[in-house]
């Protein structure tokens, strides 16, 4: 079948660069650099166990805000005029044109003693330094993330038929209840796929928290960043496990997904 | 008439509504009385919808009041409204089961749990859904999505229901068996149904009352059997069944001649000589041997449909449609008559025949042979004429001379179709441009309710001076 055929290339990629790195992490996982099976870059991974927790509680606020300030962004969007909505959607995007690093810098140069945040507070006789502190690290992630959650939203919002919201007023909805009853629950395949995109790179992110955090700060995937140069085994172990944390979360969300009855 | 008696649960005064200066709606008077089951016909694009939408609160008019047994409500918007709606495309909501669907709307008014479970599960059984309660909509065919639409609208108990081109996406067979079924509901439930289609056969099938609408106006109201029987215009009669609309001229009370014939008819009161329409049906005209006809005719064609032969007669130039129970040959010459009663006069669309320009040349070129005038602010060049600047000209046109041309060209950019109707030899088509109405003859069939250019074959037009003002001499 012609189909299969063009299958092919895409198979081999997948092969080449995804079931490969995979494979390639677990068996060093699962090793002790001499190529002897051992369980002890997991011991060691679970040295880090507490900046796991972080990491994924980091995660988890930096989606929860983005997922609150990006819902009623998108409910917004989908009712303005066609243009806006073209306008809109392009500011939200031309920062992610930017260097990431740079981006982050951006927030440094904010947030640091002297920083234009400082000097407007200390206007008020507040003075101090907004940088080193974990809702730093939290505003950096929102900032970075928050088009991922906006833009899926929206797309999903946006192609609710109209005619389900006139359906739903013509039987007794007022606004609010269009929102709750209809918009919403129609939305919701926008929504899981937003705090997917945000969360899994929240999550496993790193350098925002180096730049923006303070000392207990730290990520996983700075530890990652950090400890892999000298032990391979012991990054892949941390990798191993944020994969299947990962893989977990996402299961856990696509089962309340399907609860939702998403037609 | 019956209605008088009966309240009006919606009203619509002095309707008027418009969309980016195209007028929608043209000042509509529409009174729906109570279980009553109103259909609003007419070809697409002739406000019908908007008609519904108005009465629904998804619009408001420019201006005109919208009452609901006697109150303003204007400015109610739909969810206050005691009125539901089954949508064209049925607009069910996809993350809720047949159940949750028709459940909806009690929800929302609070009804009790229990309540709710034994209303929805009788209207299930009344559109005849027994047993899909947990199904999930998408899972249901095109006549049971339909039917949910309808119990999710009647489960609310509204005082009016308003039906969209319910019917349009289903099949034939289906349709025929929905709009009995439709009806049937409307009967048991005692409900106003206000119902919208282009389809005449529903329209007669269904209602009581049958609003025919075209170009945002109401053009005749009546039960089905006044509509098909006595059609107002060439329009209506055009719209509703098959009709066989000719160019008369009344003679005088109940005489009448048409395709060169005197005969008899029962109207009266269009004066003498008027020029009318005439309607006759084709199942009310009778075959006779030529010599018994009132009319004579050759057969150009005979079909047999089962009750009767479809037979096309030409008569002179103009081809009448025959519904017979007896054949004809193919070749043969055939009398037709009509008994009076099965004439039916109509006072004609338009006042005038041929197209009548007054104007002033505000350009002219000797040397050319041609001159200019403005029309509609547009500027038309006539050539092979002069007259010079300033003269008053009366410019004739007879139908025959206007055309509907491509993109681009065209003497008038853009004028509506407003009606097609077939006069057994040419159609006879009403155009309308910013300020005027136009009358066009044409062999082919053209898409009421369309904007196309119009172009003015100024070769058969007549010329008349009326004077030659602003201080020019003659010539």
């Amino acid at each position: 079948m012609k189909s299969r055929k063009l299958t092919i290339p895409y198979i081999f990629w997948m092969l080449v660069f995804t079931m490969i790195p995979i494979v390639i992490i677990g068996f060093s996982a699962f090793n002790d650099g001499k190529g002897n099976f051992t369980l002890e870059p997991f011991q060691k991974a679970f040295f880090y166990s507490g900046v796991f927790l972080k990491s994924l509680l980091i995660a988890l606020i930096s989606t929860a805000i983005c997922l609150v300030l990006a819902y009623p962004l998108a409910y917004i969007l989908t009712r303005m005029k066609q243009s806006s909505q073209k306008t809109v959607t392009m500011l939200l995007m031309i920062p992610m044109w930017m260097n990431f690093l740079l981006r982050i810098y951006a927030w440094v140069i904010l947030l640091q003693k002297n920083g234009p945040l400082d000097l407007a507070l200390s206007l008020l006789g507040i003075h101090g330094t907004y940088i080193g502190n974990t809702a730093a690290v939290v505003v950096g992630m929102v900032y970075e993330y928050l088009p991922f959650m906006v833009l899926p939203i929206y797309t999903v919002m946006s192609k609710i038929d109209p005619g389900l919201i006139e359906a739903a007023r013509d039987l007794g909805s007022n606004n609010a209840a269009v929102l709750g009853k209809v918009i919403f629950p129609l939305s919701i395949p926008g929504v899981i796929s937003g705090i997917t995109m945000v969360f899994v790179p929240s999550a496993s992110t790193f350098l925002v928290s180096q730049y923006l955090g303070g000392t207990d700060d730290i990520m996983i995937g700075d530890v990652i960043d950090n400890i892999f140069w000298t032990d391979q085994n012991t990054g892949a172990a941390i990798s191993l496990l944020m994969m299947v944390l990962i893989f977990v979360f996402l299961v856990l969300m696509n089962l309340f997904g399907d609860e939702e009855a998403i037609a | 008439m019956e209605q008088v008696t009966k309240s009006s649960v919606v009203s619509l005064k002095d309707i008027f509504v418009q969309f980016d200066g195209e007028m929608i709606l043209n000042h509509i008077d529409l009174d729906i009385h109570e279980k009553e089951f109103v259909t609003i016909l007419g070809p697409s694009g002739c406000g019908k919808t908007t008609t519904l939408r108005i009465i629904g609160g998804f619009l408001s008019p420019d201006s005109g009041d919208v009452l609901f047994n006697g109150e303003r409500i204007n400015d109610l918007p739909p969810n206050k409204r005691n009125v539901n709606t089954v949508f064209q495309k049925y607009s069910l909501f996809p993350h809720l089961n047949v159940y949750d669907n028709v459940a909806f709307g009690l929800k929302l008014k609070k009804v009790p749990k229990a309540e709710i479970k034994k209303k929805v599960t009788k209207m299930l059984a009344t559109v005849d859904l027994k047993g899909y309660e947990k199904r999930p909509v998408s899972k249901l065919s095109g006549g049971q999505q339909q039917r949910v639409a309808i119990a999710r609208a009647l489960v609310c108990d509204p005082a009016v229901v308003l039906l969209d081109e319910p019917l349009g996406a289903l099949d034939l067979k289906l349709r025929k068996s929905m709009q009995l079924e439709l009806k049937e509901i409307q009967r048991q439930t005692e409900k106003t149904f206000i119902y919208v289609t282009h389809d005449q056969e529903e329209a007669l099938t269904m209602s009581d009352r049958v609003v025919v609408m075209n170009n945002g106006s109401i053009e005749q109201i009546g039960t089905p059997e006044d509509i098909y029987n006595e059609p107002v215009n060439a329009f209506v009669a055009d719209f509703i069944g098959e009709a066989n609309i000719l160019n008369g001229t009344m003679i005088d009370d109940c005489r009448i001649r048409i395709l060169g014939k005197e005969l008899k008819c029962v109207d009266k009161g269009f004066g003498k000589n008027t020029q009318v329409d005439v309607v006759i049906r084709p199942e009310d005209i009778e075959i006779t041997p030529p010599e018994q006809g009132q009319l004579t005719g050759v057969v150009e064609s005979s079909i047999f449909k089962g009750v009767h032969y479809e037979m096309s007669v030409r008569c002179g130039k103009c081809e009448i449609l025959v519904h017979s129970t007896k054949s004809a040959e193919i070749g043969s010459t055939v009398g037709m008559s009509v008994i009076p009663f099965n004439i039916q006069i109509m006072n004609k669309l338009l006042p005038f025949y041929d197209n009548i320009i007054e104007t002033v040349v505000t350009y002219a070129s000797e040397s050319d042979n041609s001159f200019e005038f403005e029309l509609e602010d547009e500027t038309v060049t006539v050539p092979g004429h002069y007259y010079p600047e300033g003269t008053r000209l009366k410019i004739t046109l007879p139908p025959s001379a206007l055309s509907l041309t491509g993109e681009g060209a065209g003497e008038l950019k853009d004028v509506y179709i407003e009606s097609v109707v077939y006069k057994g030899e040419h159609n006879e088509i009403i155009l309308e441009s910013d300020e005027r109405k136009w009358l066009m003859l044409s062999d082919t069939d053209e898409q009421v309710a369309t904007y196309v250019p119009l172009h003015f074959d100024f070769s058969k037009a007549q010329f008349a001076v009326l004077d030659a003002s602003s201080g020019e001499e003659r010539a």
